[in-house]
């Protein structure tokens, strides 16, 4: 797993560690579990998934996410730091005119959006996008 | 795809490299609706403003990023106007004991709320009395239909207003000060500059000496009125324009007055007036 | 809140043969997620649309399982293939039973 510079700081000054480490694990656990049952384990590519999101949400209520994946079959979406780390899977049918979705999510904090497509000839295709969730100034 | 929700990313990035209340919006930034209808979201400030120290009035949409400004390019996508279809059938609805509808009087919406907004709150020659566009709905409402009145600040309330408002998109702000309203207007004026509440700020205090600074990591706007009543993501509804004063004096950490009430009514028509020669928005799209 | 879901489709009146067109579709409603509590410190139970379809003429455009992470008056923009004059057919399902259904014609020219 990967620590942050918190987690350092933490393990620096030997606080409680142990605390800690379950919680971010178990969060990055689920949203492992959820990209295998959908990947089935398989290898996931770099090229081919086009995920769009803001670099800044002046609203985590209302984030806008564009997935552009020419060829895909289906394509799940997920907010790896929200509670419920699944936010949508879009499947496309024959008269889909693009293998393109555009929706509105919401998240919980500052994070990573990931989206995997799996396309037609059965490979998978994943892409990530940090997005800054600023706190607004009047009870935001 | 992806350029047309985005094109405003470039907006974002120049006002975030700016500090300091003069240089904080964008210059380039437009905001037409629909790709037809161009709105003012920039103006010579009015020139009762003169002694303010502000020469240039900003519409909030100036202050927010791109992906937010995106929400109101288009009717489609500003989730407004799932309100405003439902105003539009209560337009159309006969309610209370008279047996009329809005329409029974006014006839379409499109033709006879068409500048109404624009000029609102205003004086009412016949009851003596300055009245905001709610009062006003509401004076329509328990006199002429015999129906019982919205809540001040509820969502029937701020569906009806956003019909109407529409109705006075892109025409420029144009509430009168003078005459009968004077006084009411001075003591809207007062109002805007008082401290209020244990942390002893006017509205002054962020939206004319601090407009474009930070407050925490959101940038103050002018605490301009012309977009409301404006759909808030934060709540997730259309938020009515007294329904904000009060979130803003609340955060002062101050008792607040009631929607409705006189004193919100003469800080309602001084900061619309100073707003005088924006477009009117609402309902815009806030964070 | 409005006790009914009501939807709103764009979708261009007309096309030419085999012609990839833009839809968009919003529709009111709360998606109470399920991890809000009340006044009371309760929490309000989860309560949103899982799933919104669109069909052409009977065949699948587009098909989305729906998640809480989904924002209040869910919003989908995407594109669908129009071979010849029809009829799209949006469809929302509620997690309480409810099914909301709107549609659009479209003529190919």
């Amino acid at each position: 797993m990967k620590l942050n510079r918190r987690d350092m700081i933490v393990l620096t000054a030997g606080a409680s560690v142990a605390a800690l480490l379950p919680v971010a694990s178990s969060a990055q656990e689920a949203v492992d579990a959820i990209i295998a049952e959908f990947t089935g384990g398989a290898e996931m590519g770099a090229e081919g998934l086009t995920l769009t999101t803001p670099e800044i949400a002046e609203n985590g209520n209302t984030v806008p996410v564009e997935v552009d994946a020419p060829g895909a079959a289906s394509i799940l979406v997920l907010a790896s730091g929200n509670p419920t780390p699944k936010v949508a899977t879009f499947t496309f049918g024959p008269m889909a005119g693009a293998q393109f979705a555009s929706t509105r999510i919401r998240l919980a904090g500052t994070q990573d959006v990931v989206a995997i497509a799996k396309m037609q000839d059965g490979s998978f295709v994943r892409a990530s996008r940090e997005v800054k969730v600023t706190i607004g100034g009047c009870g935001g | 795809m992806t350029n047309r929700i985005f094109k405003s990313g470039l907006g974002l990035l120049g006002v975030l490299a700016m500090s300091g209340a003069a240089a904080a919006q964008d210059a380039e930034a437009r905001l037409v609706l629909n790709e037809e209808t161009p709105m003012v979201t920039v103006a010579d400030a009015p020139e009762h403003m003169a002694d303010t120290g502000i020469r240039t009035i900003y519409s909030g949409w100036a202050f927010r990023t791109g992906t937010t400004q995106e929400l109101q390019a288009d009717d489609f996508i500003n989730p407004a106007f799932l309100a405003v279809d439902e105003a539009i059938v209560a337009w159309d609805e006969v309610d209370g004991t008279a047996g009329e509808s809005c329409a029974n009087c006014h006839g379409d919406v499109e033709e006879s709320m068409a500048g109404v907004r624009a000029v609102y709150p205003r004086w009412n020659e016949e009851a003596g009395e300055l009245r905001t566009l709610a009062a006003q709905i509401n004076n329509c409402r328990t006199e002429q239909m015999g129906a019982e009145p919205y809540k001040y600040d509820g969502s029937e309330m701020t569906a009806m207003e956003a019909l109407i408002s529409v109705q006075s998109r892109g025409m420029p702000v144009n509430v009168a000060i003078d005459g009968p309203v004077a006084d009411i207007w001075e003591q809207g004026r007062e109002m805007y500059y008082t401290r209020f509440g244990q942390l002893e700020l006017s509205c002054a205090n962020c939206h004319e000496q601090n407009y474009g600074n930070y407050i925490r990591a959101d940038h103050l706007s002018q605490g301009q009125i012309n977009g409301f009543p404006t759909y808030r993501l934060k709540q997730n509804a259309l938020i009515q324009t007294q329904n904000r004063f009060r979130g803003c004096i609340r955060d002062t950490r101050a008792e607040t007055y009631a929607v409705g009430s006189p004193e919100f009514d003469a800080l309602e028509l001084y900061v619309a007036s100073r707003g005088n020669g924006l477009s009117v928005e609402g309902p815009a799209v806030r964070p | 809140m409005v006790d009914t879901a009501t939807p709103r489709v764009r979708v261009p009146r007309d096309a030419t043969a085999g012609e990839i067109i833009e839809i968009k579709t919003l529709i009111s409603h709360d998606m109470e997620s399920g991890q809000r509590r009340n006044g009371d410190g309760d929490l309000i139970p989860r309560s949103i649309i899982n799933r919104f379809t669109c069909d052409f003429n009977g065949q699948n455009v587009i098909d989305v399982a729906m998640e809480p992470a989904i924002s209040t008056n869910p919003f989908f923009e995407f594109m669908a293939i129009v071979p010849e004059s029809g009829t799209f057919v949006f469809t929302w399902y509620d997690d309480d039973g409810d099914v909301y259904t709107d549609s659009k014609d479209i003529t190919v020219t």
